[in-house]
């Protein structure tokens, strides 16, 4: 009985939701968009401030944001503030995670001779492709975000791949702290030399080369050491348990 | 192009039915194990809809660490479970 | 079809979060509910013929469009968070099943 009012519910929602979302958009094929009128072009042609040009791949100079990754520039350069709330957000989980696992040791489960064996050679090999992709952020697709997940990932599989790691959780604090702390060091540095909070400071130098873009590579790399760091913090303390004799 | 667009539809059927079918039932591994398939669709979409920053994102997060804070999740209920069975 | 199949995660997940009371349960369907809003999202931003918002050394020399790399920073980050909320539910969940023995938020509360 729940489950059909449910069900009606459901489908009478579905109607509203598709009857008012097909006046605005062409919604039963690929939907298309006037490229003229949306937002984004300030952020594609790097014109929010009104003195762009057109872009050429390795050879523009001194542009406002200067990354070719378009998504990184908005993430980090234009909406930078957005992105250290969101940090702050996942900080605040992992602390909640952290304070409601609060006692107890780590879990033991038993790990096989393959996953002990495959952890020794792979590990290694993602952490290195997590640090990759979070440097070059402002070039190919990634960033902070999937670097440091995929850093926090290769930690669990050392993590339960070896048995002598124990719980040591504080160099993973210290650098959740540094690398926060650092961000809103270069916000205020911002502030000081260019006038706003977390500005582009530095010389944004050529599009497409590994060294440009101004500040963006450095707080991708401080994003990506914070939310990996974060996310180690949060699998560890959720991997401890009660100690059950 | 038009390749593109059938990869589009099957993706979308097998997400609404994989959804459907995670939702619904009532063995909670499975419904774990087909969340992790729904990420995995979902990065095909991701991609499909040429945003290789969130499909990057979402493979390490959604398939990865999130199947695995589950499955620590439940382990940790199943002992208990069994005792249960066995002293019943 | 993915704009629909988004809008019908949604829609699936709240269905979800109506019919069980499996606390676990209850978090998968909140994870289906983020998944299709994350898609929808992302549907919105997309242009027919478009390109991955990034300037190559080999992009066309003709016209050409990027898709639209707003609702994709949008995501970006919504991905890690709902990473972070599950996470944390999931915490409050094993705490609750600490105290009650059970996942089934019928057979919590009432006076004991």
């Amino acid at each position: 009985m729940k489950k059909l009012v449910s069900l009606f519910l459901i489908l009478v929602l579905a109607f509203f939701l598709t009857t008012a979302l097909d006046q605005g958009l062409d919604f039963w094929h690929s939907p298309s968009q006037l490229d003229a009128f949306r937002m984004s072009n300030a952020f594609v042609q790097n014109d929010v401030l009104g003195e762009g040009g057109a872009l050429v791949f390795g050879e523009s100079k001194n542009l406002e944001s200067g990354s070719a990754n378009i998504v990184t520039s908005i993430v980090v350069d234009y909406r930078s503030f957005d992105t250290l709330g969101e940090i702050t957000v996942l900080f605040l989980s992992a602390l909640g995670v952290g304070l409601l696992m609060g006692s107890g040791v780590r879990t033991t489960l038993r790990s096989g001779f393959i996953l002990k064996t495959a952890a020794k050679m792979v590990a290694p090999l993602m952490l290195l492709t997590g640090i990759y992709i979070f440097t070059h952020g402002h070039l190919t697709p990634g960033g902070g975000f999937p670097g440091g997940s995929m850093m926090a990932t290769a930690f669990l599989l050392h993590y339960f791949g070896s048995d002598t790691v124990k719980s040591n959780l504080k160099p993973l604090k210290w650098i959740e702290s540094t690398a926060g702390a650092l961000y809103i060091l270069l916000g205020l540095a911002g502030l000081f030399v260019a006038g706003s909070f977390l500005q582009n400071f530095l010389p944004t130098g050529t599009l497409g080369h590994l060294v440009s873009a101004g500040i963006i590579p450095l707080v991708y790399v401080l994003v990506g050491l914070k939310v990996g760091s974060e996310v180690s913090g949060i699998v560890a303390d959720f991997s401890k348990t009660e100690v059950v004799s | 192009m038009s390749i593109l667009l059938v990869l589009e539809w099957i993706v979308g059927i097998v997400l609404i039915i994989g959804a459907v079918a995670c939702v619904v039932t009532e063995n909670i591994w499975a419904a774990i194990v087909r969340l992790s398939l729904l990420s995995m669709l979902a990065v095909v979409a991701f991609a499909l809809m040429r945003a290789p920053d969130v499909a990057l994102t979402e493979a390490v997060i959604g398939s990865g660490l999130v199947t695995f804070v589950f499955v620590v999740a439940i382990k940790k209920m199943l002992p208990k479970e069994n005792e249960n069975e066995e002293t019943r | 079809m993915i704009q629909f199949a988004g809008i019908a995660l949604i829609l699936i997940g709240i269905y979800g979060l109506m019919t069980t009371k499996h606390m676990i349960k209850l978090i998968i369907a909140l994870n289906v509910m983020e998944l299709g809003a994350n898609i929808f999202i992302i549907s919105i931003g997309f242009v027919a013929h478009g390109l991955a918002p990034i300037y190559t050394a080999d992009l066309p020399n003709q016209a050409f469009s990027f898709v639209d790399p707003l609702p994709q920073a949008m995501v970006l980050t919504a991905i890690v968070i709902g990473f972070g909320v599950s996470a944390l539910g999931l915490v409050v969940a094993q705490n609750i099943y600490k105290k009650h023995g059970t996942y089934d938020l019928s057979e919590i509360g009432g006076e004991e």
